[in-house]
């Protein structure tokens, strides 16, 4: 173990956003799972891409469109070196939500019938869920789920027991869930998946800006996350693929850009990744991305985890001696990712988060996009507190203060 | 005194009026507030042109719970055609304290079921 010393971050004055006060008191940032704060590096790369190199990219001749060409795809060979991936295979998107329906329709869709099996989990986030749900509704497939159990995690035998029963074609599920903190082993689940011939789709949203995340030594066959999370800009999202897979896929939006050659009734399509980037791609935002992920390499993931885990273990620990206080998720002394969703007897969520704002404190209240979890946990909403890098010790500290008072206000 | 947590908005918070289910009832309508999942439903039973008894159920907020509780006692007794006419101002009023763009569908929860058990329109009330 690293001492306190050497594995805590102090980045703060990285974030330009820290310097703005709320009825003179300091931003106490505690929603990090929802979107992450930008740091200067991040804003000042956006706003030089957009000064400086602006142009549409893959049509022009002159030198600025070579500009900006090149900015685009260098932010992408960047974007796929942090995860581990190959930047043919990465694919630029919305977020991440467009990226598991590009990978629900392209491929699911055309392999999907009847007697076939998707399967995902109780924990996931509305984007994993519903587009499955539509795809299996239209193609006549079965949606099944995976438990989460008294921890909040999965079941490898459950796992295996479905996948024995042999129609299993997809198995989609969250990386580190956004309600519960969970860590799924992906490496584990993809093995079994694939021995049982089931490609794998990973909603790694809240998983890239927290922890080291190498898709190919994951092993999963489609990897989905979204920029805004990982200190990058909203409106880009990335899909990594298993090449043979996205080669062997229809286009998923087609248009500009994602063509070989059209003629009046017949289009061959472009070479990976643009066959699905159909018209102009998110190009400042992909160089925005960029930034975002040349500054979290530079602080290494490994920190980053570290400092976070340190930091969700103290939260956890001092919300536990918050009389009312129940957590949900994995116990103290399991792995979790940075964040902890909690209930406070005689308090809604929503109020929670109402007197938490009032003292600067910024939670998140309600069902996080994940509706059948929340009738699986017996709650109707949380509350969540979910860290990122510019997080420290005084945040938790505010956030415990600002409970006791906001407890104070409902006479607990 | 908090301006939002009022003690008459707590105390209609941790006890509710009209809280509970009715049977029989002629009326009844279930709403979910997007927002957050919470679930608010009504029963209503009618004496000729106006509401004889209500009772509402389900879980919210603070602000959500009492705007049912505080609403429910001016609606007993009300003519049916009264209630269609009723809006957001009306339920805010009544509620009585500053209710913020963010909080406003938890104020108003109440009302739009209510007027959809009533009309059968379920559009939010503006």
């Amino acid at each position: 173990m690293p001492s306190v010393a050497e594995s805590r971050l102090s980045v703060r004055a990285d974030f330009p956003i820290f310097e703005r006060r709320f009825g003179g008191a300091p931003l106490i940032y505690l929603d990090s799972g929802a979107t992450a704060q930008k740091p200067r590096a991040v804003i000042e790369a956006l706003a030089a891409h957009l000064a400086e190199h602006n142009a549409n990219i893959h049509r022009g001749v002159y030198p600025l469109a070579q500009e900006a060409d090149a900015a685009f795809e260098s932010a992408r060979d960047r974007i796929a070196a942090f995860t581990g991936a190959e930047p043919k295979a990465t694919i630029f998107t919305k977020n991440a939500t467009e990226a598991i329906n590009l990978v629900a329709r392209s491929y699911g869709a055309a392999r999907l019938g009847p007697g076939d099996a998707v399967l995902i989990t109780q924990m996931e986030h509305h984007a994993n869920l519903v587009p499955w749900q539509q795809i299996c509704r239209e193609r006549g497939a079965e949606l099944r789920y995976l438990e989460v159990d008294e921890h909040g995690e999965l079941s490898l035998a459950q796992l295996d027991a479905e996948l024995a029963r042999g129609d299993v074609r997809i198995v989609a599920f969250a990386h580190v869930s956004n309600v519960l903190g969970t860590i799924n082993p992906v490496a584990e689940i993809a093995a079994r998946a694939r021995a049982a011939r089931a490609v794998t789709l990973v909603d790694g949203a809240q998983a890239v800006p927290q922890m080291p995340v190498d898709v190919q030594a994951l092993g999963a066959d489609f990897y989905a996350w979204t920029g805004h999370k990982a200190v990058g800009p909203t409106g880009i999202g990335v899909l990594h693929g298993r090449r043979e897979l996205l080669d062997a896929m229809d286009p998923f939006l087609t248009g500009g850009d994602m063509i070989a050659s059209v003629s009046q009734l017949e289009t061959t399509w472009n070479e990976l990744p643009f066959k699905f980037e159909a018209g102009t791609p998110p190009i400042a935002e992909a160089v925005g991305l960029a930034a975002a992920v040349d500054y979290l390499s530079g602080l290494g993931m490994e920190r980053v985890r570290e400092h976070e885990r340190e930091l969700t273990e103290l939260m956890l620990a001092r919300l536990a001696e918050v009389p009312g206080v129940r957590a949900v998720g994995p116990p103290a002394g399991r792995e979790r990712g940075a964040l902890v969703s909690f209930t406070v007897e005689g308090m809604h969520p929503h109020d929670i988060a109402e007197l938490l704002g009032r003292e600067g404190v910024c939670v998140r209240a309600g069902h996080h996009c994940a509706q059948p979890l929340m009738r699986c946990l017996g709650v109707a909403a949380t509350a969540r507190a979910s860290l990122g890098v510019y997080n420290e010790e005084s945040d938790v500290d505010a956030l415990v203060a600002a409970l006791a008072k906001g407890q104070k206000v409902f006479g607990i | 005194m908090d301006d939002l947590y009022r003690d008459y908005i707590l105390e209609h918070y941790k006890r509710p009026r009209n809280f509970g289910e009715l049977e029989p009832h002629d009326l009844e309508a279930l709403e979910h507030n997007p927002l957050c999942g919470d679930e608010l439903g009504v029963h209503i039973r009618v004496d000729g042109d106006h509401i004889e008894e209500i009772r509402f159920h389900g879980h919210g907020c603070a602000i959500s719970q009492a705007a049912a509780s505080i609403a429910s006692e001016e609606l007993k007794g009300m003519k049916l055609e009264e209630v269609g006419e009723l809006d957001a101002d009306w339920m805010i009023e009544l509620l009585g304290i500053p209710v913020s763009a963010t909080r406003r569908k938890c104020a108003l929860l109440n009302l739009k079921v209510v007027r959809g058990a009533v009309t059968g329109d379920n559009g939010w009330p503006t």
